[in-house]
């Protein structure tokens, strides 16, 4: 071991996704100082939304507390969030960063008990539920969020609820003088791992994701099932709060077309194969799901699971890209319009809920990164020529599930391992 | 040049895909359809097709020359571009949709009777006539498209439009004499004359 530990051997994570925390754990299990900064209150990303991964159908909730153990057992870890990266300069083995942190208003003194939230009325759209409904101007993002502090939203500063905030809390934790901060860091290597977002469904005009309540996205979906989602467990229909026995999931809403996302974004297939099981395990035989199809994408060893649903005789598949939903007068049914590949039979198919399996992209935009990045045509971040320092993880650098995306980012916490390596001559 | 039909069967024997390609404007892109059904979904005539644009494009692909040229499908194409607004790989299937259909007719193939056919050639004369279209003719024309009765018929159905044009003057009843045309017909003619020896000259290439 060298005797000294330079600042720029350490190794700057940003975004605290499943990828990122995986790079930021791997490099740091391996001995390095990693910092891992994350935009939101809590780490976590797109994968604490999920209820179930396929193909195992087990739950993300389990992933989650094994990687909150981990970043609390490694003294080489340290988490910034509700932070984002403002500048980056320098080479490789030598980057200067300046972190802007926004204020939480909550302390570490926080022990989670949640006497704020009871105290505190303004209500605000819940990101984590996709804006499905409301949460607390005072809040946990999540059960299972890391760390366990509350936040206070931004917009309940200077009212009376910041207030009645500060006097519920019997640890001192509520801090209404905390102030945004600029934090100066120095460090070796970076590793992107920015994550994605779901395609903007309200693009594809003839599905009508905008007018019509009964057509839902696939990340929706998802939060339903969730029991402490906005349904509280159930499939219900946004319009009226019915049970939804016959699913209708339309396949590539926003990949592979040219029109909006021209790659293929490779999960939504598994996705929707994955979601007709919530329709069984919900509704057992009295629920229909109906998967409309180009073509299946169950990628390798996924075509078992693949078999496994088509086995099910009440999930049933529509060789055809719907080519436009209207939505039945008085029911509020939504009606797939379009013509059945197999046959070229015309069909005009009601249903009680529409789920669009919708694609991913970058969640940034190249311009908006502060250094410059190569991305391929899609967004999604290359590796350039030469050496470098800075690395994609995940979904940054593809559209990835979340088994390729651990992968992914373990291998890009090794290439940041190697860099920091080469710079502090413990290896040649 | 000898029968047009026959020398393309002759020289694409077995690949009716190629020959669109070469022959068929836009017929490049049929090859680069996946099948994926949305510009059938989409076509708001589509019940009334034999085989919508998707179908067509597998039929070319499958060689299926005579059921493709001979086919109404391509000529019920009214232009609205749904499909081509909608395709997920931005083929101009609208185009391909004319282009068939211009194709089909250069080699005899058009289905007899074809409404779209006709006027589209009751169009084209009386525009290349004077160079501008001279609406009174051409509505006449195809009022009586179908025979003379049909057109008494037509004609007093419209007399309520008919008349309101020419009260408001939109049309004038002077163009039955003639009508009205553009400065340099002749140079007009020259061009058109030239296209077609150019077209021909095309064609012969394929010519045995």
């Amino acid at each position: 071991m060298t005797d000294t530990i330079a600042t720029n051997e350490s190794i700057l994570v940003i975004g605290g996704g499943i990828s990122g925390m995986t790079a930021a754990l791997e490099a740091a299990e391996c001995g390095k100082q990693v910092i891992l900064v994350e935009k939101t209150p809590s780490l976590g990303g797109r994968v604490s939304q999920l209820y179930k991964y396929f193909p195992k159908l087990c739950h993300p909730t389990c992933g989650m507390e094994i990687n909150s153990r981990r970043i609390k057992a490694n003294k080489n870890l340290r988490v910034i969030t509700m932070a984002e990266v403002d500048e980056i300069t320098g080479n490789a083995g030598n980057y200067n960063v300046s972190i802007t942190k926004q204020p939480r208003y909550i302390n570490d003194n926080c022990t989670a008990c949640g006497e704020c939230a009871n105290a505190v009325e303004a209500k605000f759209d819940n990101e984590h539920n996709y804006n499905m409904d409301k949460r607390k101007g005072a809040y946990l993002p999540f059960n299972m969020a890391y760390p366990q502090r509350y936040v206070l939203d931004s917009g309940i500063i200077g009212t009376d609820d910041a207030d009645k905030a500060k006097a519920a809390c019997r640890y001192d934790a509520v801090d209404l003088d905390m102030q945004k901060e600029t934090v100066q860091l120095n460090v070796g290597a970076v590793i992107w791992a920015t994550g994605w977002q779901p395609f903007d469904a309200a693009n594809i005009q003839p599905y009508g994701y905008d007018r019509y309540d009964n057509v839902i996205t696939s990340v929706e979906f998802e939060r339903m099932m969730d029991d402490f989602g906005p349904t509280g467990g159930k499939i219900l229909r946004p319009s009226d709060n019915k049970e939804a026995k016959n699913i209708a999931f339309i396949q590539c809403a926003g990949s592979r077309d040219r029109n909006y996302l021209k790659h293929c974004s490779r999960i939504c297939c598994m996705a929707s194969l994955k979601q007709t099981t919530y329709v069984r395990e919900q509704y057992a035989d009295d629920g229909k799901a109906t998967i409309y199809y180009i073509d299946i994408r169950a990628i390798d060893r996924f075509e078992d699971f693949y078999a496994k649903v088509q086995a099910d005789t009440n999930v049933s598949f529509i060789k055809s890209k719907v080519a436009s939903i209207t939505e039945e007068r008085g029911t509020g049914n939504p009606v797939l319009h379009g013509v059945n590949t197999e046959g070229y039979d015309r069909y005009d198919n009601a249903h009680d809920l529409v789920v669009l399996a919708v694609g991913m992209q970058p969640s940034v935009d190249r311009e908006k990164f502060p250094v410059e990045v190569i991305t391929n045509e899609h967004g999604f971040i290359e590796r350039p020529e030469g050496s470098t320092g800075m690395f994609a993880a995940g979904c940054a650098s593809d559209a990835l599930d979340v088994n390729r995306a651990v992968q992914n980012a373990t291998a890009s916490a090794l290439r940041a391992i190697q860099v920091v390596n080469r710079f502090s001559k413990t290896e040649v | 040049m000898g029968n047009l039909n026959t020398t393309m069967i002759e020289k694409y024997r077995n690949s009716f895909l190629h020959e669109v390609e070469a022959n068929v404007e836009e017929g490049e892109w049929v090859k680069m359809c996946m099948q994926c059904g949305v510009c059938s979904g989409s076509c708001p005539l589509g019940p009334h097709w034999d085989h919508p644009p998707q179908e067509l494009f597998m039929m070319i692909r499958a060689g299926k020359r005579e059921e493709v040229l001979t086919s109404s499908s391509m000529w019920m194409c009214t232009s609205c571009y749904n499909c081509i607004v909608r395709c997920p790989r931005e083929l101009p299937i609208t185009h391909i949709m004319h282009g068939l259909a211009h194709y089909a007719k250069r080699l005899g193939l058009v289905p007899e009777n074809q409404q779209t056919e006709k006027f589209a050639q009751l169009f084209w004369d009386n525009l290349t006539n004077t160079g501008r279209v001279n609406e009174l003719k051409l509505g006449l024309k195809l009022y009586f498209m179908n025979g003379f009765g049909e057109g008494i018929k037509m004609s007093l159905k419209m007399q309520d439009v008919g008349l309101n044009m020419l009260k408001t003057g939109r049309m004038s009843p002077f163009e039955l004499l003639g009508g009205h045309s553009i400065k340099d017909k002749t140079g007009f003619h020259a061009m058109l004359q030239k296209a077609k020896e150019l077209e021909d000259a095309k064609i012969a290439k394929h010519g045995a």
